[in-house]
């Protein structure tokens, strides 16, 4: 190639890579540096740049809620990862694929509704379900199968059993978020199962393996891999999602539902007094950034996410 | 004996899955009936009636409780459903454009830093929105485009350009070079390559980009909530959430109307792109 083809090559290159770099850079790149620097300033409402180096971060473990809301944040991501991102997609994906295929994939699709709703509408659904008799699905429904001094509330602290100390309002965060984050999983999951050569279990029924034998000792082992995937992948998704929390419960009552991501955002955007805390705020978002960068590294270790990202060809 | 007991085997599969998704598809239930009936005890209608969708002609709904005068009303919602349409349409047409331009270099181009950029935007997309919405704010305030559909729609098009990205360059990988070899050799620019011979080779990830884009542009909340002052800039998630808001004075069945109003798009792509509804659950990074 003579160097004159090269020179007119090179305008090019910019016209198809400039308006995203541009975006990327502007949008993206510069706020992750942003964060980071806010994280060591005093910034409220004014945006001034009011350095207090690493003040945010011994109030942050000082700060009461701050612990509270930690505790929070895990046994949230823990609960919701394992019974839905992970357990209800599990027992959905297993189920729809021992199934006719047409029905399977009905019910998948109506597992897939609630991740595309609007937040707010899906909101505005639960907050409905769970309104007192008789106006209330749920209620509705339990009063038609016969319970009658007991009801459904929504924001109670109060727990679900004398012996199970969990409280009621937790049980619907826990839903509403599950019911959104099991799609993921399944997907996946589907995908996997049905990669498996049907040889294989096909030998494991003709040794006389029942159904769940054949899960067990075939299945299982086979879709591991993408079950650590997804595990991990949800564990960031969880710890950083607080939009549904936001316009469901708000954190309450008082800070009983509030999470880490949800934290951050009320100190910097609450309406009532205490908010445009940019410089805290930010500073609490800086802890999820460096979990989030940690486990990206990971997952490019350990599970080669450029060849995950390629496998969203796959038709389930 | 033996045969019925394979018929009840056969048939558990399907009652447990019934009984796992029966609260998902008698809520939706519940919102449709809702809209259409006065009020509903369970998914019983008390009264039907058309006249919660009176604001589809109107255009004005009268928040509860404030007796018919205009300052209690919402914002006209055909101008909030044209916001959220403008914003919906822009954000995906743009990142459509943006990164089948980008995406197209770096499957065809070698050049400096295209490593580099290829693992930023991957770390990139492992940063969640919460964590730079504070810095997005800044920015914007700085930029001047705080309070602006164009300040969201730009943020949501960056923030979404490194999905879009690996997507398109996905698809370009599947084409052989003979393809563009060809049109390069015929005296066509690359640009005009790009254009006209593989564009249309890769529709299908074009659908999937843009209709990602223009459901989560269609859906978005948080940076309205947040990056968004002006009544006059509203889209319609913060009018169902304004109307949330009020909940103990709400008119049930019009906020059912809105509501299902609001979702309309996302049960038509529902019903008839559910191809592209799986690699969209897969491709989505939001909330889990």
């Amino acid at each position: 190639m003579s160097p004159k083809r090269r020179r007119i090559k090179i305008p090019y290159l910019y016209i198809f890579i400039l308006p995203a770099l541009i975006l990327i850079a502007l949008f993206f790149l510069l706020p992750v540096v942003l964060t980071a620097l806010i994280g060591f300033t005093n910034m409220d409402y004014k945006l001034k740049w009011e350095w207090i180096g690493l003040g945010n971060y011994y109030r942050m473990m000082k700060d009461r809620w701050a612990h509270v809301i930690l505790q929070n944040t895990i046994f949230y991501v823990i609960t919701t990862l394992t019974c839905f991102n992970v357990g209800m997609a599990l027992v959905i994906s297993l189920l729809t694929t021992h199934i006719h295929d047409k029905a399977g994939a009905a019910f998948r699709a109506a597992w897939l509704l609630p991740r595309i709703t609007p937040s707010t509408v899906y909101i505005v659904i639960w907050n409905w379900a769970l309104a007192p008799y008789p106006y209330g699905l749920f209620n509705w429904i339990i009063r038609g199968l016969g319970a009658k001094d007991f009801q459904f509330v929504k924001l109670t602290l109060k727990p679900v059993h004398p012996w199970i100390p969990l409280p009621w309002v937790w049980v619907w965060v826990i839903l509403v978020n599950g019911f959104i984050g099991a799609s993921f999983g399944m997907i996946i999951f589907t995908s996997a199962i049905k990669a498996i050569p049907i040889d294989y279990i096909n030998a494991a029924k003709v040794d006389g393996a029942s159904t769940l034998q054949t899960i067990r000792y075939v299945i299982l082992p086979m879709i591991r891999w993408p079950i650590l995937f997804v595990t991990a992948y949800q564990t960031l998704s969880l710890l950083t999602s607080y939009e549904q929390i936001l316009l469901f419960t708000d954190g309450g009552p008082g800070y009983a539902t509030e999470v880490w991501a949800l934290y951050s955002f009320h100190k910097a955007f609450a309406e009532y007094a205490g908010g445009f805390q940019f410089g805290y705020g930010a500073a609490l978002a800086v802890i999820l950034v460096i979990i989030g960068l940690i486990a990206s590294v990971a997952y490019y270790k350990i599970f080669r996410f450029r060849e995950l990202m390629l496998e969203s060809k796959i038709e389930v | 004996m033996a045969r019925l007991i394979d018929k009840v085997k056969m048939a558990v599969p399907y009652v447990i899955l019934i009984v796992i998704t029966a609260p998902i598809v008698l809520m939706y239930l519940m919102l449709f009936i809702a809209s259409f009936s006065r009020t509903v005890y369970g998914l019983i209608p008390d009264q039907i009636m058309l006249s919660n969708w009176n604001f589809l002609f109107t255009g004005y709904i009268q928040a509860p409780g404030t007796g018919g005068v205009e300052a209690g009303r919402y914002p006209n919602i055909h101008i909030v459903t044209f916001n959220t349409f403008l914003l919906a349409i822009t954000v995906a047409t743009l990142e459509v454009l943006i990164s089948s331009l980008a995406a197209y270099a770096i499957s065809r181009y070698s050049f400096k830093g295209r490593n580099a950029f290829l693992s930023l935007t991957l770390i990139l997309h492992s940063f969640p929105s919460i964590t730079l919405l504070i810095a997005i704010f800044y920015v914007l305030r700085v930029l001047n485009l705080f309070d602006t559909i164009i300040g969201v729609i730009l943020v949501k098009v960056a923030l979404e350009l490194p999905l879009g990205i690996w997507i398109m360059k996905g698809f370009y990988d599947g084409i052989p070079w003979d393809v563009e070899m060809s049109a390069l050799v015929d005296g066509c620019t690359r640009l005009q390559t790009w254009w006209k011979v593989i564009l249309p080779n890769v529709k299908g990830g074009i659908a999937s980009v843009m209709i990602f884009a223009f459901l989560s542009g269609w859906a978005e909340y948080v940076f309205i909530l947040t990056f968004i002052v002006s009544y006059q800039n509203w889209t319609l998630s913060m009018l169902v959430a304004a109307m949330i808001g009020e909940w103990r004075f709400v008119d049930y069945g019009q906020l059912a109307a809105v509501s299902f109003y609001y979702m309309l798009p996302v049960v038509i792509f529902f019903l008839f792109f559910q191809k592209y509804l799986l690699r969209l659950t897969i491709a989505s990074k939001g909330p889990l």
